[in-house]
């Protein structure tokens, strides 16, 4: 059974019906109660991060998925939560959930000439992959250079390059896909990139 | 390389989806939701319903439509017409569009922008405007609403410009001299927006053939291009327009 973390962050109803259409089953709650019997997590989120790691706070989710993944049970983040499994924000100078060693910075902290170039920020359409350190389970089938769906201000900094398993070329190279044992996140959204996308749902949770 | 995307119109009245030329004389053309879906397999990259007389009577939005529609296609798409409130924002969203396209609210109640943008961010809050020729006005265009019955004192520049630092994410620009014509899109006004905004700007009215769309995308600068009569009419597929677009040397998603 497939959960679907649910922290009042954004458009969650979209993944929902995306497993839905996929013929997958799961359960979606507020309660991280609900979703302890679950063996796969997915941990969507839309919208700003200090609010969200609030919202994780007030919920218990924030312990609760610490411990998930301190048993190495699997996890996909996508967009806002493909985010704050990292140690830190710039949106909001925001302390995350710190699964991860590393940081998430504005495209102007990265690079300030994105701004001079009329480069658009956010970073928001559709934009091809290349696949990067070997690639990941979750993109297994997907064609090469296949477009996902961003939107987003803010880019994933790892401390540990290797595990950035796809990038996507926007002025600098943003990480699109991560892997880390079994954390996995993409930066764009699967639930609202088409036909391939939704490959890439039903690669995390089908094994 | 982020690609240039090509959107599909369907205004909607009473549940059907209707178009007309010039904003007048409008004809059943279909059931919204089958067409969504079959644009979905055509490979269209987003979608954008009109409740067309929403604003009009002040009615709210159409949330059964857009909770089927959100069901079937998995690509993202915007909802405009009767949005005046952040609760008609939000039952929009939840129902299932990533984005609300505000147009005659936005013009009465500026405010909405803003409030709109705080709470959902700026990519959810897109601007719809119609516009047209006007010399007496300072960039040469002014600004409609309702559907293009009613006339504003807004400049369209100004308005665009005013609209982005309030909080819209995006802007589509609906040429009201193009509109329906398929003669091509407004070239001259859509650069004109395109260059001194921010955010994305979507090119509507008057495309007509994949050459129009080209030009839109280039010369008009605009990051994306609105099509509707095209397509609805059978006379080209999503795929196709697509195709000619990329030897045009247009970047795409195929």
């Amino acid at each position: 059974m497939i959960g679907i973390v649910d922290y009042n962050a954004g458009n969650i109803k979209s993944v929902e019906r995306a497993l839905t259409a996929l013929g997958i089953s799961y359960v979606i709650s507020k309660n991280p109660e609900d979703l302890k019997d679950c063996s796969k997590l997915i941990f969507p989120g839309v919208g700003e991060a200090a609010y969200a790691m609030d919202q994780l706070k007030k919920s218990g989710f924030d312990v609760f998925l610490r411990n998930w993944v301190k048993e190495s049970k699997p996890l996909l983040g996508i967009c806002l939560g493909s985010q704050i499994i990292f140690e830190y924000s710039e949106e909001g100078d925001t302390q995350c959930l710190g699964f991860i060693k590393g940081k998430i910075r504005h495209f102007n902290s990265l690079d300030d000439s994105m701004v001079k170039k009329g480069i658009k920020i956010p970073h928001m359409g559709w934009n091809n992959i290349t696949e990067q350190n070997g690639g990941s389970k979750i993109l297994a089938n997907v064609p090469k250079d296949s477009d996902f769906y961003f939107v987003h201000s803010y880019v994933i900094c790892p401390e540990d390059k290797s595990i950035v398993k796809a990038t996507a070329d926007y002025e600098v190279q943003v990480p699109a896909v991560i892997q880390c044992g079994n954390i996995y996140a993409c930066q764009f959204h699967p639930e609202k990139s088409g036909e391939k996308g939704m490959m890439i749902l039903r690669n995390f949770c089908e094994d | 390389m982020l690609k240039k995307r090509i959107i599909v119109c369907l205004d909607v009245k009473d549940g059907r989806t209707t178009k007309g030329v010039k904003f007048q004389n409008n004809i059943d053309i279909g059931d919204p939701v089958q067409m969504a879906r079959e644009y979905y397999k055509q490979g269209v990259d987003e979608l954008v319903f009109y409740d067309i007389i929403a604003s009009a009577r002040g009615r709210g939005p159409i949330l059964d439509l857009i909770s089927r529609v959100a069901s079937e296609v998995f690509i993202p798409f915007c909802v405009g017409g009767g949005i005046g409130s952040v609760e008609d924002i939000r039952s929009t969203i939840l129902a299932g569009a990533e984005k609300v396209s505000l147009n005659s609210k936005a013009v009465q109640k500026p405010e909405l922008i803003k409030e709109g943008a705080a709470i959902f961010g700026n990519q959810c809050i897109v601007l719809g405007m119609d516009a047209a020729k006007d010399e007496a006005m300072p960039s040469g265009y002014r600004v409609y609403i309702n559907g293009g019955r009613v006339k504003t004192d807004l400049d369209a520049l100004e308005w665009a410009k005013k609209a982005v630092d309030l909080g819209a994410g995006e802007i589509v620009l609906n040429s009201m001299d193009a509109d329906g014509t398929k003669d091509g899109y407004e070239i001259n006004l859509t650069r004109m927006i395109a260059e001194n905004v921010s955010v994305p700007v979507i090119a509507s009215g008057g495309g007509g053939t994949p050459e129009h769309l080209a030009q839109a995308l280039t010369e008009g600068k605009a990051d994306a291009a609105l099509i509707a009569t095209m397509v609805h009419s059978g006379q080209y597929t999503v795929g196709a327009i697509k195709e000619s677009l990329k030897n045009q040397g247009v970047p795409v998603r195929l």
